[in-house]
């Protein structure tokens, strides 16, 4: 008797679990149809009661990131109807993204090529790059008792190619009479990950330094060092290690409270890496029609050697108009109003004439033809 | 007895229903099953043609070369298969040792339940803690310490090739010793219940036959539980190769191997595609995913390996 009740049990309850499975299985359904169906309608009205409510999604480099969050955070206040989001997924992910029309605007580290343009669809037009702010490269490193260490180019080259291995190396010495220099070995640390902060700095390597072979590009072949994941990643390792020196923006070594090195000019002359000294490297250049401007070596006297701009891309026939307009008036707030964020992050914010140009091509977007 | 239960309408006549629910049951399930294996393949097709541009231009060669040019489009994997060989053999020979001490001690009666119970939990939490707190943990306290025993190591031991460099901070021992830390919860929660699983009637026999403590744990238990501590090495190294962001964080990153040396900085086949993946285009991408299919064959291998261990070693029972 008793092992028949034990039977019974377990007859029953093996379709009792198959149905308890399948009432788990079907509860979502059950509970979200009746918990959508009120929220539908309540969200539809709050949709359309924000009346000119637009929010325009980007995609692109990381290096601007910062920036530009703090810009969509300040416009937003000046403009609730406004909401701008911006996933920082590299400046390839964000050309690709805006090819793919999957964004409302790309930013990217360096200028479109023109396969890109080639793979926009003709109904959007041609692509507008315009700059939004300029960006510069510093050496940042971490060594007891040095303060201000001078790099001239000679002593940089090496210190990249690995030809000069320890700190009291001659030629260091030779750019820093009087300061006591520790026998450490250097160690130099560079990005790991395709980065435009990479293209940079490299770009600037290639013309500086007679002996680089590797080229530039977001990814090099380093003859030496450590390769580290992100600006985060670099300014982790140079704080860790005595003895190390690499490459970041200005404005992570500046958060990250690192030393920085001054470096030699094209024209000889030694500079402290400061947004006003960056911003000479952009004065007395002329701009082409894309705004695709290269300094990888500017010749000014106290220019800052490494620095380049950032730019964002938008679509001449946008396919919502309404957002493209929204956007362009960020712009234009961005490049007047924001230029103090842009200072007080670490960027170099457009000079005027730039701005003005930048102004007028945003003019040549057509914000309301699809209307 | 049994006739008359079959008989009785309440437990066997079985409804329609309730025979179709059952049969559905199986079905599900063994669609689950099968679904998992189907989308294991889809995974391993898809990388395989979007490596085949790589695979078509670099053949072999991409085993056996380290040359990995983005601007000059030549790509050699051999610095990364080395380094992720190397790292998994790191850790493992820090891991299995300790991690199947754990799981002895645990699983014998050596401590009372109550104490016992949460030193396993405690344990297996190790395997719950994220990666990228594993690869913080390393740059901020662990690199640090590790980097002056590097230094003292190559300083007197540097004729030994693996010391044959002095560390700059992350490298391969570095990544080596944070996985074996990572996959030390997997093989020692696997293996002690795989000991536990021994039936106690073998205990008791090998004891009866006057064997000690020691012969029945290294000659009845270990043996008994044999190929589910090989299963849990198994997983750990699944883990430990395919491991990404707290290698990457690690390693130290370069693309080329400098030296033997374990000191020196490397790079893993998984910190390769954590780096580049992101902002690769054209044939790199086709050698990424050429690199990805190595890693897959890799774990075959060595599943392949810990199935033919097992059933040469394995205790018949």
């Amino acid at each position: 008797m008793v092992f028949s009740l034990n039977a019974t049990r377990l007859g029953i309850s093996a379709p009792v679990l198959a149905l308890a499975l399948g009432l788990a299985s079907c509860a979502p359904q059950t509970t979200t149809t009746p918990g959508a169906s009120p929220a539908a309608p309540g969200a539809s009205p709050a949709a359309t009661s924000a009346g000119g409510a637009v929010s325009i999604s980007g995609a692109g480099a990381t290096a601007p990131n910062p920036l530009y969050q703090r810009w969509f955070q300040e416009y937003n206040k000046l403009n609730p109807n406004v909401q701008i989001s911006y996933d920082s997924v590299g400046s390839g992910a964000g050309v690709k993204r805006f090819t793919d029309q999957t964004v409302d605007f790309g930013a990217s580290d360096a200028t479109l090529k023109e396969e890109d343009r080639a793979k926009l669809p003709a109904e959007r037009g041609k692509a507008i790059q315009v700059p939004s702010t300029g960006l510069f490269v510093v050496f940042a490193y971490n060594l007891d008792g040095v303060d201000n260490l001078k790099l001239s180019r000679e002593t940089f080259c090496g210190i990249v190619d690995g030809s000069i291995k320890t700190w009291n190396d001659a030629k260091i010495a030779k750019d820093n009479a009087g300061v006591a220099l520790p026998g450490d070995a250097i160690t130099f640390v560079h990005r790991s990950d395709g980065s435009g902060t990479t293209d940079i700095f490299t770009k600037h390597i290639v013309k500086a330094c007679p002996n680089w072979k590797a080229g530039d590009g977001k990814t090099v072949e380093w003859p030496t060092g450590t390769g580290a994941k992100g600006n985060e990643g670099v300014s982790a390792q140079i704080q860790q290690t005595k003895g190390a020196i690499g490459y970041t923006e200005f404005s992570y070594a500046k958060q990250t409270n690192l030393k920085m090195a001054t470096l030699q000019n094209k024209a000889g002359e030694f500079i402290t890496p400061t947004p006003e000294a960056a911003a000479k490297a952009l004065e007395g250049t002329t701009v082409p029609e894309d705004f695709g401007l290269k300094v990888p070596d500017p010749e000014g006297k106290d220019a800052y050697p490494i620095v380049s701009l950032t730019w964002v891309l938008m679509y001449e026939n946008p396919k919502d108009p309404a957002k493209a307009k929204a956007f362009s008036d960020f712009m234009r707030w961005a490049l007047k109003d924001g230029k103090p964020f842009a200072v007080e992050l670490g960027y170099i914010p457009l000079p005027d004439e730039l701005a003005t140009k930048v102004s007028a091509t945003l003019d040549t977007i057509k914000v309301a033809a699809n209307k | 007895m049994a006739s008359t239960d079959r008989s009785s309408p309440m437990s066997w006549q079985r409804t329609g229903l309730s025979r179709s629910i059952d049969q559905g049951f199986v079905w599900l399930t063994g669609a689950f099953a099968i679904g998992v294996g189907v989308v294991l393949l889809a995974i391993a097709l898809r990388v395989g043609s979007d490596a085949m541009p790589a695979i078509q231009k670099f053949g072999l060669g991409f085993l056996v070369t380290s040359r990995w040019s983005v601007n000059d489009e030549v790509f050699g994997a051999l610095t990364q298969i080395y380094g992720t060989i190397v790292t998994s053999l790191i850790a493992l020979l820090i891991a299995v040792p300790i991690g199947i001490g754990v799981a002895l001690f645990l699983s014998e009666d050596y401590l009372p339940p109550r104490i016992q119970q949460p030193i396993v939990f405690l344990i297996e939490l190790l395997a719950a803690i994220p990666s990228v707190v594993y690869g913080l943990w390393g740059i901020f306290v662990l690199i640090p310490i590790l980097r002056p025993i590097g230094i003292w190591l190559n300083a007197n031991f540097g004729w030994f090739p693996p010391f044959s460099v002095a560390p700059a901070g992350p490298g391969i021992y570095a990544a080596g010793i944070i996985l074996s830390i990572m996959i030390l919860p997997i093989i020692a929660a696997i293996s002690r219940d795989a000991l536990v699983a021994v039936p106690s009637e073998l205990r008791q026999a090998a004891y009866g036959l006057g064997a000690t403590r020691w012969e029945t744990i290294f000659q009845v238990i270990l043996p008994a539980a044999f190929s589910g501590i090989v299963g849990g090495i198994m997983l750990a190294l699944g883990r430990a190769m395919g491991e990404t962001m707290a290698v990457t964080m690690v390693i130290g990153n370069t693309d080329t191997i400098r030296s033997a040396s374990i000191l020196s900085q490397g790079s893993t086949v998984a910190s390769l595609l954590a780096n580049q993946f992101a902002e690769a285009s054209g044939l790199q991408v086709a050698s990424l995913m050429y690199a990805a299919l190595i890693l897959f064959g890799l774990t075959l291998v060595v599943n392949v390996l810990a199935e033919l261990i097992v059933r040469r070693f394995s205790l018949k029972l």
